[in-house]
């Protein structure tokens, strides 16, 4: 086998390899994916009941109630508008009213959010872009505020 | 006092660096021996300056002097010691300077280590390395620098993140960095080498060693951040495919595609271009990892501060450094002249394919970490990748490469007999297909993959000992002489075996809680019990209780099996007053076969009843005690007597290099 052939050789397992990882990636970019949107943005963009996204905003101050059972119902604002969430499961430690939130979950045929999970940031300062957006236009977010 | 020492040590630790970056190259460009040897103890100071600096910083916490802007910003009085110490790198300014530290720290040690190193290459490798550490030190001073003063003095500081004051952030974070940091001299070699236009077996003899301790390190840094996670952050989960753990993550792999090629460069002389390039994408990835996770630019616990300026200042010496590689590559490779041949079927072609596949694998990391980043820059829209994500495209990559892992060790160099290694790996292969069948028959649940996952570790572990039992003739020879030949075997054969079984260990945990792992969410009155895959978790009470600078609610939990009392353990609900921020505290009692793991929710508002979140996750240990395996395999390796040598003895060196395909007949 001559150097040419070999080197012929091994670039064309770094192809069949590399058209692999593209044909993977490519379907679970198109599968896994989830978009990001605020409250305004799912009102805005119409985003039909099914489609799964996640949602970020803050808690609504008021909002939370718990149920006897796992179930917590809650709702994620940007100031703008209000999106009513029903949650079952425990909340991450991070979860209060008036902090940012991420949800992911499904929008049902109501107009509720069925969140499957809340994200909790490693951080309380945590602020969802959109939100820390939001809340600027607003005059209301100070970056150094620290809680 | 003490903060001013400090802020003069690193102005000090930055001129040597720029001395460092300069005249080492005149020196070898004009052959002055004596310009090239002042690089020596110019790394050997700047290390001690960035000690001195260092310790000073820590000096300033321990004695909680708020006067300096960066504890007053990350302490507080009524914080532990241990968390005054270690929070010296729990922020950005600290961390920055204990990665430089490390950094002058690798400098310091092939300068003072590095003896038998010719001149030229040694003042080169010393000089690259000054580069990066002026770039870093100039990064500190100029946006970052921890000793600033305050005027007047805060009464007290405000406190640092609960969920970093861990025990963990003692080991975690000087594990990753020594890890993240070693394979800054891997780049110098490569740089130094491409300056110099020659790579040889002697170049690959020295690198290897720098290379698989900056692996170890890089190894145990990422499993010792995983397992944090899992305890502290109290989800159950042991990796997220968050991009801070990415970050981690791609210069693991493109360190252990390295760590192979190096090999092959040194045995037989070939693969060389392309072990240059694997050293300069390692430490780029090692960049691009300090700039993602300390710019800002992601939201996690690592990103202390949100500064662009530093953020655009770190970009520039990631630019600045992955440019000038690739270019420097792009401008002296082609010279490079390939050595040895070797057919498709051979150790080198194993080796090959192991690093195509690491490099494709490292690649969709790459993809899935910055995709959103970039779809976000040029769109405006937002989108996460999440973990289904890296199952679909990283996961199955993986497959073929784990099913080849026993067989490289197996295969001669130059051109290898697949029939003789079938033939030698049949006990490996015919124990895997009894685990299949086995795992099938016994699971009634789980993904319809996950015993073929189970095959794979079996297969790894399998494979990694029959490759030791081979090589000391075990069952050829009588008992004493395989014994005599376990003790007289290469130490570096000792640590394959270690780390592909360690390998193995690390896979079969993850299959394990990724297909069968329990979660178990209820309400459930003091006093009640909840049944998680045959285990009792009775909630026996639930007090309050006072820590340094905590309130915690405690749940006591009695676990049984078979109604016999197993152990008791604790979880908690803590309050951190500065700053305010609850934090679960799982409680976990691992069994041989799994975790048991329980965190305490919310109260509920009208009874004396909690929510309970509790997990058994199958195996969950395996993932860092098989970790632990590949660290120690790698440390074994590393006292091989070749790289105690050191020098490049031909002979000896190449005795030994012909060694293994004397033992493994074609």
């Amino acid at each position: 086998m001559t150097r040419k052939q070999r080197r012929m050789g091994v670039i064309g397992i770094g192809f069949v390899l590399l058209a692999a990882a593209v044909a993977l990636i490519s379907f679970a970019l198109e599968d896994t994916i989830v978009f990001f949107y605020g409250p305004t943005e799912v009102v805005e963009k119409k985003i039909s009941p099914g489609t799964r996204f996640r949602l970020g905003g803050l808690v609504e101050e008021g909002s939370v109630k718990r149920g006897e059972s796992k179930t917590v119902k809650f709702a994620v604002t940007d100031l703008n508008t209000s999106m009513p969430v029903v949650y079952v499961g425990i909340l991450p430690d991070l979860f209060r009213e008036g902090q940012g939130v991420v949800t992911e979950g499904v929008l049902n045929q109501r107009g509720v959010f069925e969140a499957d999970s809340v994200l909790a940031k490693h951080d309380e300062n945590y602020m969802p872009a959109e939100v820390a957006d939001a809340l600027k236009k607003q005059g209301k977010w100070n970056p150094e505020d620290k809680t | 006092m003490a903060a001013e020492i400090g802020y003069y040590s690193l102005i000090l630790a930055l001129v040597l660096a720029i001395y460092q970056s300069i005249f080492p190259f005149i020196g070898a460009s004009r052959n002055d021996e004596r310009l090239m040897a002042t690089a020596v103890p110019v790394a050997q100071a700047q290390f001690g300056f960035l000690m001195v600096a260092f310790f000073a910083l820590m000096y300033a916490y321990i004695v909680s002097d708020f006067s300096v802007e960066n504890v007053f910003k990350n302490s507080h009085t009524d914080k532990p010691m241990i968390y005054k110490i270690t929070g010296v790198w729990a922020n950005h300014e600290g961390s920055m300077v204990l990665w430089v530290l490390i950094l002058t720290l690798f400098g310091a040690a092939v300068a003072t280590f590095g003896q038998n190193l010719p001149a030229l290459l040694k003042a080169r490798v010393l000089g690259v390395q000054g580069t990066i550490s002026a770039s870093f030190l100039a990064f500190i001073v100029a946006t970052s620098n921890p000793f600033i003063r305050l005027s007047p003095t805060p009464l007290n500081g405000q406190g640092m993140n609960p969920l970093l004051q861990d025990p963990g952030l003692a080991i975690h974070p000087p594990l990753l960095y020594l890890g993240y940091v070693g394979f800054s001299l891997v780049f110098s070699f490569a740089i130094a080498a491409l300056i110099e236009g020659r790579v040889d077996a002697a170049w690959a003899r020295w690198v290897r060693p720098w290379t698989l301790l900056a692996w170890m390190f890089l190894t145990m840094g990422i499993s010792m951040g995983s397992w944090w996670a899992y305890y502290e952050l109290g989800w159950g989960g042991w990796w997220f495919w968050d991009p801070v753990e990415n970050a981690s993550f791609m210069p693991w792999l493109a360190g252990t595609a390295l760590l192979h090629s190096a090999i092959v460069v040194e045995k037989r002389d070939t693969m060389k271009v392309w072990t240059i390039l694997l050293a300069i994408i390692a430490f780029s990835l090692s960049l691009l990892g300090t700039f993602l996770v300390r710019s800002g630019v992601l939201t996690s616990v690592h990103a202390f501060a949100t500064d662009p300026e530093r953020g655009l200042f770190i970009l520039g010496i990631l630019a600045f450094f992955v440019g000038g590689g690739f270019a420097l590559f792009a401008w002296r490779a082609p010279a490079f002249k390939s050595g040895g041949m070797f057919a498709p079927i051979s150790r080198e072609g194993c080796l090959m394919l192991n690093n195509l596949i690491l490099t494709v694998g490292c690649a969709t990391v790459f993809i899935g970490t910055l995709y959103p980043l970039v779809l976000e820059t040029i769109t405006g829209s937002k989108i996460s990748v999440g973990p289904q994500f890296f199952n679909a495209t990283f996961t199955p990559l993986m497959v073929p490469l784990l099913l080849l892992v026993p067989l490289g060790p197996f295969l001669a160099w130059k051109r290898g007999d697949l029939a003789a290694v079938a033939q030698r790996l049949s006990a490996a292969a015919l124990f895997t297909a009894v685990i299949l069948v086995f795992v099938f028959a016994w699971v009634e649940k789980g993904p319809i993959m996950a015993p073929f996952g189970v095959a794979i570790a079996a297969w790894l572990v399998a494979g990694a000992v029959s490759e030791f039992a081979f090589r000391i003739g075990l069952f050829r020879v009588a008992l004493m002489d395989s014994l005599r030949r376990a003790v007289k075997l290469p130490r570096s054969v000792w640590g394959t075996s270690l780390a592909h079984g360690g390998l193995g260990i690390v896979v079969l945990g993850i299959v394990a809680i990724s297909a069968w792992q329990v979660e178990k969410v209820e309400v459930i009155d003091v006093g009640g019990t909840m049944q998680v895959s045959g285990i009792d978790v009775e909630f026996v009470s639930i007090e309050p209780r006072t820590g340094p600078n905590y309130k915690d609610d405690v749940g006591l939990f009695r676990i049984s099996v078979d109604g016999k009392l197993v152990t008791e353990i604790e979880s908690a609900k803590r309050l951190y007053q500065v700053p305010v921020m609850a934090t679960t505290e799982a409680g976990i009692y691992s069994f041989w076969t799994g975790d048991i793991y329980v965190t305490l929710g919310d109260k509920s508002k009208t009874k004396n009843a909690w929510t309970l979140r509790i997990f058994f996750n199958p195996l969950a240990q395996f993932i860092w005690f098989g970790a632990a395996i590949m660290f120690a395999g790698g440390a074994i390796s590393l006292t091989d007597r070749r790289y105690r040598v050191g020098a490049p003895r031909k002979k000896g060196s190449k005795k030994r290099a012909k060694a293994p395909a004397k033992e493994v007949p074609a």
